[in-house]
């Protein structure tokens, strides 16, 4: 069955699919034998021009650099405009999910159900809202309180999203047509994971990105160094190969590209845990409307000496070392994106296989689409915020505030006696004065 | 020809009662389901079957249905007597039926009974879940039995860490375990795997949440949707004319609305009945000392007798001026609603999932009945309702978990939070000093 698979070579030809609705009917598996159709480029003309004369490998080599240099660029350049990156993030999110609906679509030739397409993207909408007002009610807690409509919604927000949620589930259950039900079930089931998948990690990336934009900038830059070193390893010393999904990838990829992520890591650490910019959490002030990062950083940003142990200290005939604790814990962040974030890059790799297509979409040339690039980083979000909330935060202080403003006033004296014989324990208040005055 | 398009799994046919055998015909063309009824498996215990000889084959059946949903009802009557001890163990078995039922519908419609790992995959992330979920709930409600034991502090203070890493070391195994030839259809059993977990294992633990705020939010809505489940049969029975839906023949608009007003009526009376009874209004609580669980308490606002005056109409009809009642017959009236008007559009989805999979009940389980989750598709929407509509409308946020989340935080941040708190009491001038 090696032709079923013919169609997924390295790279040398573009196989995009072309988008048109009438793809091969996959009555049958044998009929996607060795026929390549003609690959649809996107590649600007400039660059066409300029790398005329290459041969077609190191054309495709030089159009996946150029490609892959101006996203970084534009990377920084983001990140230079500040937490504007929340709608950039917005927009992956959506760009992700249109993606993967048009591969349900194309697979199941759904174009005729139009309710689908609007059923979807109405989820989509509804899900969004839901998370945004989640998170978005603790973060801009302030400019709530002032505006009347605003805290309608919040006081609500779980009522009015299951609302508008079982809006949609109706439709979709008087929508159903009869020749068509497994069609739909099918498509209503793609949406669901889909949203699973894309949105709730988009919402965790903006949740990191609220603690702090390093806790954004890094794990990304990590799954991307990881990324360009395995390739770069691969490309130069790769001989085993690592997994039946991924032909290309290699077990010298694998590792060369882990150590050298947690160096990079390491130092990217160091550089970015001394800016007040990456480090504090994103607040929004509610008098210039604008949103401020500025902070007394945290212990984790703070130079502290460690000593070595002995075998070290013999080694390197240093004492003790002088480190950012958070550089410790981005040797976890990179181990995580090396060892197991290749995992989710496996995971699309077999969707594409299972769903024969080359690439999720053809946005980006020479990479593919949104989702072929971010598919590595969607185990990564989820990891960085479950790391926060186990190991380096607590609950959000204005969250907890704002649910002891919203008990009844028994309870809200009850914890404050709990609180303040609390702080009393711990010296923080001053004893209980005597009765008199 | 447009659900043809994926005739690269096989359509199990399993348009019998109740053929679990994996063998069930492929099915090319969605014609093949013509007209041939398979013989009935059935399960019915001897001594009805006795009892019943005589009568025809329409009436048997509605004595069966009418026997077994008696019987149902006595059972849950009886577990509801035991208490929460009982009624949570019930509701865990209920959501492992209902996902066994539903994997078991995926694994003949794509005849994947090859993929061993997938059975155990499925399971497992089963566990996952609900060791996740469980970890989130309990960990609040067993406050103090936790603060005592090391181990379980340690389980609840990584407790969402150590379920990603559960739920993660599932997924790769997934990954490593996809087989060239099937990729399509093990992640067609890991999509159905997940949507099957959303919507049972979620669905169960709002349950017991609902629980934990007082029995009532358990026993109301899961009467409600039986009695208007009665009642839409009872009146469709002997009044039914015209059809609701294309996707339930069955169902009529007299059924439909008979059941809608008779279900209003049933829970207001009920709601009356259970708002006088400590047992089923006051929020459970697990007592560390007895290691029981409790319900003891004041009874909140909504389940205290309360004057409402009429509204002028009213009273020129009725004669009354006030009337008195418990604040939580008014909410009643909404679950009721809820529950006739928009309940049954979960019974519609598992009525057009069963024709998409061309299935006639889920399972076997109850004779007359179907499987468990034929009788639970209605109460799918009604948990996350009722739990919904208890935390925008009834309840704020729980008091202790609120308390455990302050104790947690920095000393600096506690003392903000302390002063801005005193403050705002003593403008209530709750605090006087």
């Amino acid at each position: 069955h090696r032709q079923l698979y013919h169609f997924i070579t390295d790279g040398e030809d573009r196989l995009g699919l072309t988008g048109e609705p009438d793809g091969e009917a996959d009555g049958d598996s044998k009929a996607d034998t060795p026929e390549i159709p003609t690959s649809v480029d996107n590649t600007p003309q400039c660059l066409n021009k300029a790398l005329e004369g290459l041969s077609s490998r190191w054309r495709n080599w030089w159009i996946r650099g150029i490609l892959s240099f101006t996203m970084i660029s534009g990377f920084f350049l983001i990140i230079y405009l500040g937490p504007v990156m929340l709608i950039i993030v917005m927009t992956v999110q959506i760009k992700c999910f249109q993606e993967i609906i048009t591969i349900g679509y194309r697979v199941y030739h759904s174009y005729d159900l139009p309710w689908f397409r609007t059923l979807s993207w109405y989820f989509l909408i509804c899900v969004n809202y839901f998370f945004y007002g989640e998170t978005v009610a603790d973060y801009f807690g302030v400019l709530v309180q002032k505006e009347e409509p605003l805290q309608f919604l919040v006081r609500y927000h779980r009522f009015i999203s299951f609302t508008l949620y079982l809006a949609g589930f109706c439709m979709f259950v008087l929508s159903l047509v009869k020749k068509h039900y497994r069609l739909q079930f099918y498509m209503f089931a793609w949406t669901h994971v889909t949203l699973l998948i894309v949105v709730t990690q988009s919402h965790l990336v903006i949740q990191n990105l609220f603690e702090g934009m390093i806790w954004f900038i890094v794990p990304i830059s990590i799954v991307i160094c990881n990324d360009i070193m395995a390739y770069l390893f691969g490309f130069f010393f790769g001989r085993t190969p690592l997994i039946k999904l991924s032909p290309k990838k290699t077990w010298e990829g694998f590792i060369g590209g882990f150590l050298s992520t947690v160096v990079f890591g390491f130092i990217f650490a160091y550089l970015l845990a001394q800016y007040q910019y990456f480090v504090c959490p994103v607040e929004y002030d509610s008098e210039t409307n604008r949103f401020a990062v500025e902070c007394q950083p945290s212990e984790l940003f703070v130079m502290q000496e460690y000593r070595l142990p002995a075998a070290l200290q013999n080694v390197l005939r240093w004492k003790t070392v002088k480190m950012y604790p958070f550089q410790i814990h981005s040797v976890a962040l990179s181990t995580f994106a090396s060892l197991i974030g290749p995992f989710g890059g496996f995971f699309a790799s077999g969707f594409k296989r299972a769903f024969k297509i080359k690439d999720f979409a053809n946005t980006i040339p020479g990479h593919g689409g949104i989702m072929d690039r971010f598919d590595c980083q969607y185990l990564m979000a989820t990891f960085v915020h479950v790391y926060i909330a186990s190991f380096i935060r607590g609950p959000n202080p204005s969250k907890v505030l704002q649910q002891v403003l919203v008990l009844q006033p028994e309870q809200q004296l009850s914890i404050f006696n709990t609180l303040r014989s609390h702080l009393q324990d711990k010296g923080i208040l001053p004893p209980p004065r005597p009765e008199a005055q | 020809r447009m659900g043809q398009a994926v005739s690269d799994d096989t359509y199990g046919h399993a348009d019998g009662e109740g053929e679990r055998e994996g063998d069930g015909e492929a099915e090319g063309d969605s014609k093949a389901d013509a007209s041939e009824v398979p013989p009935a498996t059935d399960d019915t215990p001897e001594c009805l079957n006795k009892a019943l000889q005589g009568l025809s084959s329409r009436w048997k059946n509605w004595w069966i249905r009418g026997i077994l949903s008696l019987t149902m009802i006595t059972g849950f009557s009886l577990l509801i007597y035991m208490g929460p001890i009982m009624l949570i163990p019930l509701v865990m078995a209920i959501q492992i039926k209902c996902f066994q039922e539903i994997i078991i519908i995926g694994y003949r419609v794509y005849h994947s009974y090859d993929l061993p790992w997938f059975r155990t995959l499925s399971w497992y992330f089963l566990v996952c879940v609900n060791y996740f979920f469980y970890g989130e709930t309990l960990a609040d409600y067993f406050g103090v039995l936790v603060q005592r034991e090391e181990p379980l502090q340690f389980l609840v203070r990584y407790h969402r860490f150590i379920s990603f890493t559960l739920y993660l070391t599932g997924f790769c195994v997934f990954v490593l375990s996809l087989v060239k030839k099937h990729y399509r259809l093990q992640f067609y059993m890991f999509a159905w795997t997940h949507v099957t977990l959303l919507i049972v294992v979620t669905q169960s633990h709002l349950v017991i949440q609902n629980l934990f705020e007082g029995l009532i939010w358990f026993i109301f809505p899961v009467s409600t949707v039986i009695c208007n489940d009665i009642m839409a049969y009872v009146f469709g029975f002997f009044f039914g004319r015209t059809p609701l839906i294309q996707l339930s023949p069955k169902k009529t608009w007299e059924g439909f609305i008979g059941g809608f007003f008779s279900t209003v009526i049933f829970g207001f009376i009920f709601a009356y009945l259970l708002a006088q009874y400590q047992y089923f209004v006051c929020p459970v609580e697990f007592d560390s000392e007895t290691n029981r669980f409790a319900v003891d308490c004041q009874p909140s606002s909504v389940f205290v007798l309360q004057v409402y005056t009429l509204p002028a109409i009213v009273q020129n009809v009725t004669r009354w001026e006030t009337v008195t009642l418990y604040p939580f017959q008014i909410h009643s009236i909404s679950i009721s609603s809820f529950a006739s008007l928009i309940g049954p559009f979960g019974g519609f989805f598992a009525s057009g999932f069963k024709r998409a999979f061309k299935i006639k009940d889920f399972a076997d389980t109850i004779p007359g009945h179907g499987g468990i989750m034929d009788r639970f598709d209605c109460q799918y929407l009604m948990a996350t309702f009722v739990h919904v509509y208890l935390t925008s409308f009834i309840r704020g946020p729980n008091p202790s978990k609120v308390l455990q989340q302050l104790l947690v935080l920095h000393p600096e941040q506690q003392l903000s939070i302390f002063n801005a708190l005193r403050s705002h009491l003593r403008e209530k001038g709750v605090l006087t000093e």
